[in-house]
């Protein structure tokens, strides 16, 4: 591997290089392939849509599958930088940190007490949630929220690693969210706050 | 509920009988027969309920004269425990001696209680007469239990605080306790109201609302009544807060008087009684002059720990919380009065002197620490002083009637600061730490908690010794950009924290000499201690461990006599008391969380080293160690 690695490194310093194995081009190849295909036209979903989501999968009658959302914006690296800056500047992160949590629940792990699904997150975040989230609703308008949504998605993995943010300007943090592991979101969710309260 | 209402009218405990004979005599009988009617049936309905009984109340005792803890006051030990500090001088001693060093190893579980609440417990129980009071973190549900049936609940009062508090509270939903005065409990909720309950029925007196949760203000603290006025402060130093402290009247809880810590003059309380002891907190309008224009009040400055009172001199003696926000780029100048100690009038609060530990707060050393008020040599004369175990690792020393600096030295391994001088009253800092926007500054110590948080220490008139739990932590700091915005936080801070020098000990507790002014023996734990600390005549003190252990030390030699495993770490404040049977008991709640303790109370991901304000980075490990689960113990001998 590491006289794989130096003959890339000779081939691209434009040295030559007695052996090239064929597998080295192979890799670049594939390296090529990792690249995002950045749609400059791109429209997140309509804010109506947040307006039919579900929040459990409980339903009484025949089981029906929960609505998924398609957020453009998760195949745009460029939105989901957006949204880490927002992230950043509208506070979120003095609450949920970069993923861990701290007074608001980690958003790097698999449950999610609100919903994973964009519009479920998108709702999250316009209009609050009971035990301590704030509304940003007229803080924000739906565009922002969709980067912010989108950005939210990548802090667990499930944003596809070519568009995730890589590497942080600041102090190291948590694994940058083009490496977290993606784990499927708990089916369950996760339990509110108010679930631990005697009463 | 009309039925027990009415019941307790017709039964008042003190009828004032000239009255009662001066009613003509058809109304009397008319009256009596009423009495008759409604005792034989309503009211004996109200106690099938298993309600309150509307017989004579059992009344909890009606002191007001609440344990002073002056050494010259030669106060008789009562057993009880009416305040989360023991006494206005805030030492948490126990003249009781019982239990000693020597047979403390015998001690075993009397009973225990669960709260049923799963946040960080940091409350200190009370004990009155033969009842214990406890009260839990969000949604602070206060519990009177009985002594003489241990455990059972004699009744329990719920304020059901505002869930969106949640949201804005920086450190876990903690409360730190509860204030017993004239037959009632007064205590603070999350949700920052403040509430007076009566001790022997639960009912509620009244509910007063002190802060505001869309603000960013929450209240944590345990308030403490004196005379006649019950003392209370904001939380929120986190979210650009304006930290105030006020007085509200015990009978209706109406403000009394408000001061805050920053802002002009007027507002602060500040007026011709005003001598601070240094030239550098001298000056008008401080609180606004040493600011950007408008930046007090967003400033911080809050008062979410502890408060003295010296009845002597009539001062109560106060710290004020860290400046917002944490970068401080963002707010060149002193900051006055964030990081400060403060001693102001107990019936006025007409601010007496002031003393800023933490001109322009780098690293978010809140000033909120306890004081200790107590009588100690210095010099050949016997001084009345102020004894603080700072966040910012010295033990400061002050002449309490006039603020002057007797004594700073470290008391934890420090890196960003120099020492004090105590002829200009300045903390010399390292100019290498100090952080800025966009600059990464690393292995200051002590960390952003300090090297001591609010876990209140504990002093012994009989060793002469003060007993302080502390942490052992560094810090990686990078200050970024920090944008207000009412109700979210507002920080502007990277934040990563490890241990301090050693094995990876993140926690200490240390036994101080003041007179000496120097350690005389020192305890190491893998976790910061957040527990509070108390002490016996018996010579043995006692404190708990995140990673679960309630330990008895010896006094004077500071060998661990004693432990026991509880079921979730501890950060509560133990109390010592003497139980209806006249034995001696020790009580501490277990549940861990608080900042510290977020990894576990708020099911944290440790990956993110900056998470919880950069303290997940040192505590990844508590989940193994611990789960969470409110459990009051309570321990006695055999």
């Amino acid at each position: 591997m590491k006289h794989l690695l130096r003959n890339i490194v000779d081939a691209v310093r434009g040295r030559p290089a007695f052996i090239l194995p064929p597998s080295a081009f192979i890799l670049l190849l594939f390296a090529s392939c990792m690249r995002e295909e950045r749609g400059f036209r791109v429209s997140p979903p309509p804010s109506g849509r947040v307006q039919t989501v579900r929040l459990t999968e409980l339903q009484p009658g025949p089981a029906q599958p929960m609505e998924v959302t398609q957020n453009a914006y998760e195949q745009n690296a460029y939105a989901v930088s957006e949204g880490k800056r927002l992230y950043e500047q509208m506070n979120c992160v003095g609450c949920h940190f970069h993923g861990g949590g701290g007074i608001g629940p980690p958003l790097m792990d698999a449950r999610w007490i609100y919903g994973s699904d964009p519009s479920q997150i998108f709702s999250t975040i316009v209009q609050g949630r009971p035990n301590g989230m704030p509304s940003f609703r007229n803080k924000l308008n739906d565009d922002q929220v969709w980067k912010i949504t989108a950005y939210v998605r990548s802090l667990s993995g499930q944003v596809e690693k070519d568009v995730a943010p890589s590497r942080s300007d600041d102090m190291s943090g948590p694994p940058p969210e083009s490496s977290t592991e993606k784990k499927p979101p708990v089916k369950s969710g996760g339990i509110p706050k108010s679930a631990e309260m005697p009463k | 509920m009309a039925v027990r209402v009415l019941c307790s009218v017709l039964f008042p405990s003190g009828v004032n009988m000239s009255r009662v004979r001066s009613v003509v005599p058809a109304v009397r009988g008319l009256l009596l027969f009423l009495v008759v009617l409604l005792s034989s049936s309503a009211c004996s309905n109200a106690n099938k309920d298993g309600g309150p009984s509307a017989a004579p109340q059992p009344k909890a005792p009606q002191a007001t004269n609440l344990p002073t803890g002056a050494q010259s006051a030669n106060e008789q030990e009562d057993g009880q425990w009416l305040m989360p500090a023991k006494n206005y001088a805030s030492t948490r001693y126990s003249g009781l001696d019982q239990i000693n060093s020597d047979n403390v190893k015998t001690l075993k579980v009397a009973w225990t209680f669960s709260t049923g609440v799963n946040r960080g417990h940091e409350a200190a129980p009370l004990v009155v007469g033969d009842t214990m009071y406890v009260v839990t973190p969000y949604p602070n549900i206060l519990y009177a239990l009985d002594l003489k049936n241990p455990g059972s609940v004699k009744w329990k009062y719920e304020p059901d605080p505002a869930a969106a508090a949640q949201g804005v509270a920086c450190c876990d939903l903690v409360n730190r306790g509860a204030a017993f005065y004239d037959g009632t409990i007064f205590y603070n909720t999350l949700d920052a109201h403040t509430v007076a309950v009566d001790a022997a029925t639960g009912r509620e007196l009244w509910k007063t609302q002190v802060g505001d949760i869309n603000k960013g203000e929450t209240v944590t603290m345990a308030p403490i009544v004196v005379k006649g006025k019950v003392l209370v402060g904001n939380s929120g130093g986190e979210f650009g807060v304006r930290g105030w402290i006020q007085a509200l009247n015990v009978g209706d809880g109406k403000v009394a008087w408000k001061a805050y810590n920053t802002g002009p003059d007027t507002d602060v309380l500040i007026g011709a009684d005003f001598k601070p002891f240094y030239a550098k907190d001298q000056g008008k309008d401080l609180g606004v002059s040493t600011w950007p224009p408008d930046q007090w009040k967003i400033g911080g400055g809050t008062v979410w720990g502890w408060i003295s009172y010296d009845p002597e001199l009539n001062l109560i003696y106060y710290g004020s919380g860290n400046p917002g926000p944490w970068n401080p780029d963002a707010r060149p100048g002193d900051n006055k009065w964030t990081c400060s100690v403060i001693a102001r009038d107990a019936d006025t609060g007409a601010a007496k002197w002031a003393y800023q530990v933490g001109p322009h707060d780098l690293y978010d050393w809140d000033g909120i620490n306890e004081s200790l008020l107590v009588e100690l040599p210095f010099n050949g004369q016997q001084r009345k002083v102020l004894v603080r175990p700072e966040r910012d690792g010295y033990v400061y020393i002050f002449d309490r009637v006039t603020g002057e600096v007797l004594s700073a030295e470290p008391f934890a391994h420090l890196t960003a600061t120099k020492g004090v001088d105590l002829k200009t009253g300045e903390l010399a800092h390292v100019e290498e730490k100090k952080p800025g926007t966009g600059k990464v500054v690393r292995d200051i110590c002590p960390a952003a908690p300090g090297a001591k948080d609010w876990e209140p220490s504990a002093f012994s008139p009989k060793t002469g010794l003060v007993y302080i739990p502390h942490q052992n932590l560094c810090m990686d700091f990078e200050g970024v950009e920090a944008n207000y915005i009412a109700g979210t936080p507002y920080v502007g801070a990277n934040v990563k924290m490890y241990a301090g020098p050693g094995d990876g000990h993140r926690g200490e507790f240390t036994a101080w000499d003041p007179v000496a002014q120097r350690a005389v023996w020192k305890i190491e734990e893998r976790f910061p201690v957040w527990s509070g600390a108390v002490v016996t005549a018996g010579d043995v003190v006692f404190y708990g461990t995140m990673d679960g252990f309630f330990k008895a030390v010896n006094a004077r030699t500071g060998e661990v006599v004693w432990q026991f495993k509880v079921g979730s770490g501890i950060i509560g404040q133990p109390i010592v008391y003497k139980g209806p049977d006249g034995r001696e008991y020790v009580a501490v709640l277990s549940g861990v969380g608080g900042w510290s303790g977020a990894v576990v109370a708020g099911g944290l991901d440790p990956r993110d080293p900056t998470g919880a304000l950069g303290y997940l980075n040192a505590m990844g490990d508590l989940p193994q160690y611990t789960t969470k689960g409110g459990m009051l113990y309570v321990f006695s001998l055999p």
